[in-house]
């Protein structure tokens, strides 16, 4: 993985964490056919509880992703159902040490758009939608909408305990 | 699979969906939810004591509802929230724009 492009757009106003690099030791490839997001949100869930975090930001976590794969299908490939979309986890972790953290990307082939003009609309304008980015900045500690370097686009989150 | 399950008495309708509510079935939640709207009921009571699992299009299809019941003068009322889906309410500051309770009964008397 690439580190944070210029293009990248920070989502959350908390210090970056080291990000883990290289390899996912976790990566699935999905079609954008919203029959799967149950699949992976049950695969974020898992892989989450077995970096430490208890059921509720098991759970949390997994909505997150499903926001980001909701948006990739709607916004991204416009409800097409044959755009690819990849999600890759890695634990945040010394060498030897329980981990402390986890990274999740989700990439796309979808259409690019400039990740400055991602955002969350304003909560006090009760509409329907427009909801997926502030979930994803509310769960996750930090996060960044970046233009893949070909096509597409990348969404990195990265969720840490608050308690150790 | 989304099953949808709805009941009328005495001008009130109760839907009751049971499963997971995501983008692939809340428009299936949604044709529901416009339905019992259709006959302008006195309140509609959406009991999602059934849902362990509901993302933002489940929500958007509620706050729809909730529009929509608004203009009608039908009471709208919100009941079984489970903790995951009590949670995304929180999430997005809605739970104190929906009337929520425990149980239909307490919607029923809301």
């Amino acid at each position: 993985m690439s580190s944070p492009a210029q293009n990248a757009t920070d989502q959350t106003a908390q210090a970056p964490i080291n990000e883990p690099t290289g390899p996912a030791p976790v990566r699935v490839e999905l079609l954008s056919q919203p029959r799967f997001l149950s699949g992976a949100r049950d695969l974020v869930s898992a892989i989450s509880k077995r970096c430490g975090f208890d059921d509720t930001a098991c759970g949390q976590m997994a909505l997150a992703v499903d926001e980001a794969l909701c948006n990739v299908i709607r916004h991204g490939y416009d409800r097409r159902g044959d755009g690819k979309i990849w999600v890759s986890m890695w634990p945040i972790e010394e060498p030897g040490k329980n981990p402390t953290g986890v990274k999740i990307v989700i990439e796309d082939e979808a259409k690019q758009v400039d990740p400055q003009k991602i955002k969350s609309r304003d909560l006090e304008d009760v509409r329907p939608g427009g909801l997926g980015v502030h979930i994803i900045q509310q769960i996750m500690n930090h996060s960044y909408f970046e233009k893949r370097e070909k096509i597409g686009m990348r969404l990195v989150m990265l969720k840490t305990h608050t308690n150790r | 699979m989304l099953e949808v399950h709805t009941q009328s008495n005495a001008g009130s309708i109760v839907v009751t969906p049971s499963g997971d509510v995501d983008l692939s079935c809340s428009r299936e939640l949604q044709t529901h939810i416009k339905k019992a709207l259709e006959g302008k009921p006195k309140s509609l009571v959406v009991n999602l004591e059934k849902v362990p699992y509901m993302d933002s299009s489940g929500v958007a299809t509620l706050v729809e509802a909730m529009q929509i019941a608004r203009k009608q003068s039908t009471k709208l009322v919100l009941c079984g929230l489970q903790d995951k889906v009590r949670s995304i309410f929180e999430i997005a500051r809605l739970d104190r724009v929906f009337t929520i309770t425990t149980d239909v009964r307490a919607a029923s008397a809301s």
